[in-house]
């Protein structure tokens, strides 16, 4: 392959040499400038090989810069003095200016003659010919690192890496380059020039902005992965406790200390010590609430564990990794590495995963994504080439400091997203279901290429299931996927059970457990906000109990519906003076005509406005009146139970003028009648009916003894039968 | 052609005679009469405002003792005789309807301490602080004759009360014990004491009249039972009564007139809780009697004022006062249910109306069903505030309308010591007694 790379070069650089008679000035191409690079080093070199040769030290410092076109073999530039270099002065003898001078040149002409000529490409050895210790030194550097001693355009890695492309790729690479730099530029500039912008109002919205963003992406690196959002939130508190641990923004510094002594005075300053306090007080705030019971937690970790990805293991494993977007992009490398290492191996469904997670990162701008594309391709270009290992720290480096400043804000934030997660949660949940889904089809379909990622689903469900030991020690090898794969390559007459087994129980998944199982990991990663969910649970409870107990009567509407009631009865009515049958025929089934109707109704003129007509919660009632009140009974009297028998009592008229003379006369004689001269004298029993006990049995014995006497044989004989 | 006509005959609406009663067509129907609530209140305002407008309830003042009346006693027999003894030792006999005193008798040296009548109503009893018992006859010594007991009784004590049995000639007297005489014997057949204070005053049950009452001044309340040795029981109360009164119309009711201004009707089978505790007076409660109907008592008091209470209620219907009444000492209601008399300090016997308002004399049977209805319209809307306000008007002396207002303030200030009490103790550990058993302190059996 790379064989035939260099042939494809060698061909390259014959057809450059055809090209010649290519105008200077117009501009070039960028392929073909590109293409051209090799001849010009060649002819680079020359040169410089040619500046060494006399004694002078014409620093030219080699920068390591793009191929330009300062150097070409057309046109022969002066270094150091700008003007150009003609043949034709080069061919010009010598001035004699002076005897000094010519002496000098002969003693060079001398030399030079006394020495070999120099033969085209230098030797290796002469031109790393050490001189002094320093220079050694710094050879031995360069040759440890690999680095290009002579030449100074590009490693020997790059070059090999120019090598290993074909022209086309060379030409695209070249070109994506370029755009990157322009756009790096871009973003510099634009960076710098926001820098600049003093405005303390733009500054507060694009923190805003910023703030809102990490938020989001937190949000979405939680419902994406879970693990990673704890680091993160174990990021928070450990910031936390640094804050806790220094006195910035206790008001403690020289600059709070004059701000202390203005504040009495001044309102700004005074705004400012609140707003250090402040800050430190959100920067001190405890997130975290332990979860109260053991069981829950531990569950919570349970699935957590089974939940979690082996991609996210692996990325814990990196010292510096708890940068959640970093961490994403890092596996997503890491894949791709891999995918391009072993295409066959790769299955699609995680290709189409990424896919599917940059889309979702659609909002950020697009110039971001564009560089992040580059620093990706990059950085996959690298590895492709190098050992993995030093690269990937490196670029995550770069990027833990903006990542820090993230941080502080994205803290902030997260008590807001406390309170909106209630609300959103549902959604997150169903969202998450639908990526089941999608990724449900697929495995059932092919089972082949999917093992390994439909292991892991049944994971979570076997866990719910709670299946025997042996499946247990199967799901420890679940765990660990590359002592699985192992295991499967050894004993490939397990191979066909497996996925059947799988297969069926994957048949008995269904949607609701794919739901339910996933739920407590959500739960469980968005602890700060339990305790706050578990209070409006509590709310609910209460407000369902209440609801529970007074069902029967819904208190709003009744009052409502009273209140029409009452305002339909205050109303004034309408008059119907229609008499029917008169002037037209009557009867049953027959109404007077509409005309008729419509003449005699008198219409009841509109009424005053109601008191309470623009008090929604209010009746008043306009038919009580305080003059009147004055003469009603306001409390139930006493041998009433109920206010409608003393109503009706009241009701009830006495009087000879609404009663029968007989009636009139009952109702009224008192209860106690004495008439006047009489003598009343006490009751005696007698006038009550009473007798002596004794003597009113004995009358009774004597009045009927035959009936008794009767009674007495009767139950003569009934004992007797008995 | 026939012409139907509206015809009328003239016997259904003319009248035969002048005194005929005006035919009247009526019609009941209550939807005819929309206003027969608002009419009939107007109706019971007008009859509550002439009651009062008509409430002249004094009659007349029976003057002619020369020192304060101590004890009245009512004839049996005859409405217009009524007996009256003072405290300088003379017994007097008047006749209402005269309104004259008819004899005067010099009973006792110093107080007459009692004085009833027999059941028959020949004779009479005083006893007095001379320690002895007399029998008089009603009727006056003929002429030339001397002014004379029949009997005379000589005690070892003084004797502070005595009552006459309603049917047997069985009289009791109290003192230092409650002693039950036989009319012909000079000895009591049987003598009753718990305790070892004196004894106010002794009655007899008119229904149950084996049974008597009697109080005494060491707070207590005594039932005995003539057929038993031994009293039956006794209730003791806070303070002293004075003297008590049976209701003639239900066996085991009694009320007692006591010194804190209160009167307490008991039930005697139940002695613990007094079934009403009457309390408008201001000052101690002196004599009480019944109405012959026992639907009311009459109370006279040491705050110059008789007040009428109706058994069933706490709050006094009506006062009585004058302004030269002074403490009233003895109260009477008449048999005929009609009028009350009142003994008072400053020597006179003063003669009430029952009803403040009623017309005396004959009432036409029209009068008597107007009367009939106004009472019962009255009754109707007695709970309507106006009505009740204008029928509860009184005016008092000033000094028992400051005495009123005086103890409603201690009252107030008694009552919210105890609601504190309560609230600021341990829960249970204050119990609330109600107000009718504050006032008993015990019941022996």
């Amino acid at each position: 392959m790379t064989a035939s790379r260099a042939a494809k070069s060698v061909l390259a650089l014959s057809q450059q040499e055809e090209l010649v008679d290519l105008p200077e000035d117009c501009p070039l191409n960028v392929s073909e400038d590109e293409e051209d690079s090799d001849g010009e080093r060649k002819h680079q070199k020359l040169l410089e090989t040619i500046s060494s040769l006399d004694g002078k030290n014409r620093h030219k410092v080699a920068e390591r810069s793009e191929a330009s076109l300062k150097v070409s073999e057309f046109n022969v530039s002066a270094e150091g003095s700008g003007e150009k270099l003609v043949l034709a002065d080069l061919l010009e003898p010598v001035k004699t200016s002076s005897s000094l001078s010519l002496a000098t040149v002969k003693k060079q002409l001398n030399r030079v003659k006394s020495k070999k000529t120099v033969e085209l490409p230098l030797h290796k050895e002469e031109i790393e010919r050490a001189r002094t210790p320093l220079e050694q030194e710094v050879f031995n550097l360069l040759h440890k690192n690999k680095q290009p001693v002579t030449d100074p355009l590009l490693t020997p890695m790059e070059k090999a890496s120019l090598k290993a492309m074909s022209l086309e790729e060379a030409k695209m690479r070249r070109a994506e380059l370029q755009r990157a730099r322009a756009l790096q530029s871009y973003y510099e500039a634009r960076a710098r020039r926001e820098k600049k912008i003093k405005s303390k109002r733009y500054h507060k919205i694009v923190k805003k902005e910023k703030a809102k963003r990490a938020l989001k992406a937190f949000e979405q690196l939680r419902k994406v992965n879970p693990a990673a959002a704890l680091e993160e939130l174990k990021k928070i508190e450990k910031a936390r406790m640094m804050e806790r641990m220094s006195l910035k923004h206790q008001n403690s510094g020289k600059w709070a200390k004059s701000k202390a002594i203005m504040a009495k005075y001044d309102l700004e300053a005074r705004q400012a010590m609140q707003e250090q306090l402040a800050k430190n007080k959100e920067l001190t705030q405890k997130l975290q609430v332990a979860s109260e019971s053991e069981e829950e937690e531990r569950g919570a970790e349970e699935t957590e564990e089974l939940l979690v990805p082996d991609v996210v293991n692996e990325v814990q494993m990196n010292p510096d990794g708890p940068n959640p977007w970093m961490l994403r992009s890092c596996t997503r490398d890491i894949k791709e590495a891999e995918a391009h290492e072993d295409p066959e191996e790769l299955p699609d469904p995680v290709a189409h995963e990424v896919s599917e997670s940059e889309g979702d990162e659609r909002p950020v701008a697009e110039e971001e994504i564009l560089l992040k594309e580059v620093e990706e391709r990059r950085s996959l270009r690298r590895r492709s080439e190098l050992s993995q290992d030093a690269e990937p720290v490196g670029s995550q480096e770069t990027k833990d400091s903006s990542s820090q400043e993230v941080l502080s804000e994205l803290r902030a934030l997260s008590q807001k997203f406390k309170k909106n997660h209630q609300s959103r949660k549902p959604k997150a949940s169903s969202v998450s279901t639908g990526h089941q889904v999608q990724r449900e089809e697929p495995a059932l379909e092919e089972e082949e290429p999917l093992l390994l990622q439909r292991s892991k689903r049944v994971q979570t469900v076997e866990e719910l299931e709670e299946l025997e030991k042996e499946e247990c020690s199967q799901n420890q090898e679940f765990l660990r996927p590359g002592l699985k794969g192992q295991q499967l390559e050894r004993n490939p007459n397990n191979l066909p059970n497996a996925p059947k087994e799988k297969k069926k129980k994957e048949q008995m998944i269904d949607l609701q457990n794919l739901l339910s199982t996933k739920s407590p990991s959500v739960k469980s990663l968005a602890v700060p906000t339990t305790l706050e969910e578990m209070d409006d649970e509590e709310e609910r409870d209460q407000k369902q109990m209440i609801k529970e107990a007074f069902a029967g009567d819904d208190v709003i509407r009744d009052f409502l519906k009273e209140k029409r009631e009452s305002m339909e009865a205050s109303k004034p009515k309408d008059v119907d003076l229609t008499l029917p049958g008169w002037g037209e025929w009557g009867g049953m089934g027959l109404k007077p005509s509409t005309k008729k109707r419509r003449r005699f109704l008198i219409k009841a003129p509109e009424g005053p406005p109601r008191k309470d007509k623009n008090l929604p919660n209010v009746i008043i009632n306009e038919k009580r009146n305080i003059h009147a009140a004055a003469h009603q009974v306001q409390v139930l009297p006493y041998p009433f139970t109920h206010h409608s028998q003393f109503e009706r009592t009241i009701q009830t008229p006495i009087g000879s003028t609404w009663n029968t003379q007989r009636a009139f006369q009952k109702l009224t004689t008192p209860k106690v009648v004495t008439k006047p001269g009489h003598i009343i004298k006490p009751i005696k029993p007698e006038d009550v009916g009473y007798r002596s006990s004794s003597r009113s049995d004995l009358s009774v014995m004597q009045r009927n003894p035959k009936r008794l006497s009767a009674s007495h044989k009767k139950q003569l004989k009934k004992n007797s039968v008995d | 052609m026939k012409v139907k006509m509206l015809s009328r005959n003239p016997d259904t609406y003319v009248r035969e005679t002048k005194l005929d009663l005006q035919k009247v067509p009526r019609n009941y129907d209550p939807t005819l009469h929309p206003f027969e609530v608002p009419r009939e209140y107007v109706r019971a305002l007008n009859a509550t405002k002439l009651e009062r407008v008509f409430a002249k309830p004094f009659l007349a003042s029976l003057d002619g003792h020369r020192d304060g009346v101590n004890c009245l006693a009512k004839h049996p027999k005859s409405l217009a005789t009524v007996l009256s003894g003072a405290c300088d030792g003379e017994v007097k006999i008047w006749n209402l309807s005269q309104r004259k005193c008819i004899r005067t008798i010099q009973a006792h040296e110093g107080f007459v301490r009692g004085i009833c009548t027999r059941f028959c109503g020949t004779s009479f009893f005083t006893v007095g602080d001379d320690k002895t018992v007399k029998q008089w006859k009603m009727d006056g010594p003929g002429y030339g004759e001397e002014e004379e007991p029949l009997h005379t009784i000589l005690g070892k004590t003084v004797y502070t009360g005595i009552d006459h049995h309603w049917k047997e000639p069985l009289f009791a007297t109290c003192g230092q014990q409650v002693d039950i005489w036989d009319e012909q014997k000079t000895n009591p057949i049987c003598s009753m004491t718990w305790g070892f204070d004196s004894i106010s005053s002794v009655k007899f049950n008119p229904i149950e009249t084996f049974l008597l009452g009697s109080c005494a001044s060491d707070r207590n309340i005594v039932l005995y039972d003539m057929r038993q040795a031994t009293p039956l029981k006794k209730v003791i109360l806070d303070m002293r009564t004075n003297t008590i009164c049976w209701n003639p119309m239900e066996a085991f009711i009694f009320t007692a007139a006591n010194e804190d201004y209160n009167l307490y009707t008991f039930d005697m089978r139940a002695l613990d809780t007094p079934v009403m505790v009457h309390m408008d007076h201001v000052s101690a409660v002196l004599d009480v009697d019944y109405s012959p109907t026992g639907k009311e008592f009459v109370s006279a008091s040491f705050d110059k004022s008789i007040r009428i209470f109706p058994v069933a209620r706490s709050q006094s219907r009506e006062v009585y006062h004058t302004k030269r009444m002074q403490h009233v000492i003895c109260v009477k209601w008449t048999s005929d249910n009609k009028y009350i008399m009142c003994g008072s300090d400053e020597m006179n016997i003063r003669l009430w109306k029952a009803n403040a308002s009623e017309k005396l004399g004959v009432l036409t049977s029209r009068e008597k069903a107007a009367k009939d209805y106004n009472q019962k319209l009255k009754e109707k809307f007695q709970h309507y505030p106006h009505i009740k306000r204008i029928s509860r008007h009184r005016h008092l002396p000033k000094s028992i309308y400051s005495q009123i207002q005086e103890q409603r303030i201690m009252k107030e200030a008694r009552r919210r010591k105890e609601v504190n009490r309560l609230k600021h103790s341990k829960p249970g550990s204050v119990s609330i007694v109600s107000k009718k058993k504050k006032h008993i302190v015990a019941v022996v059996k």
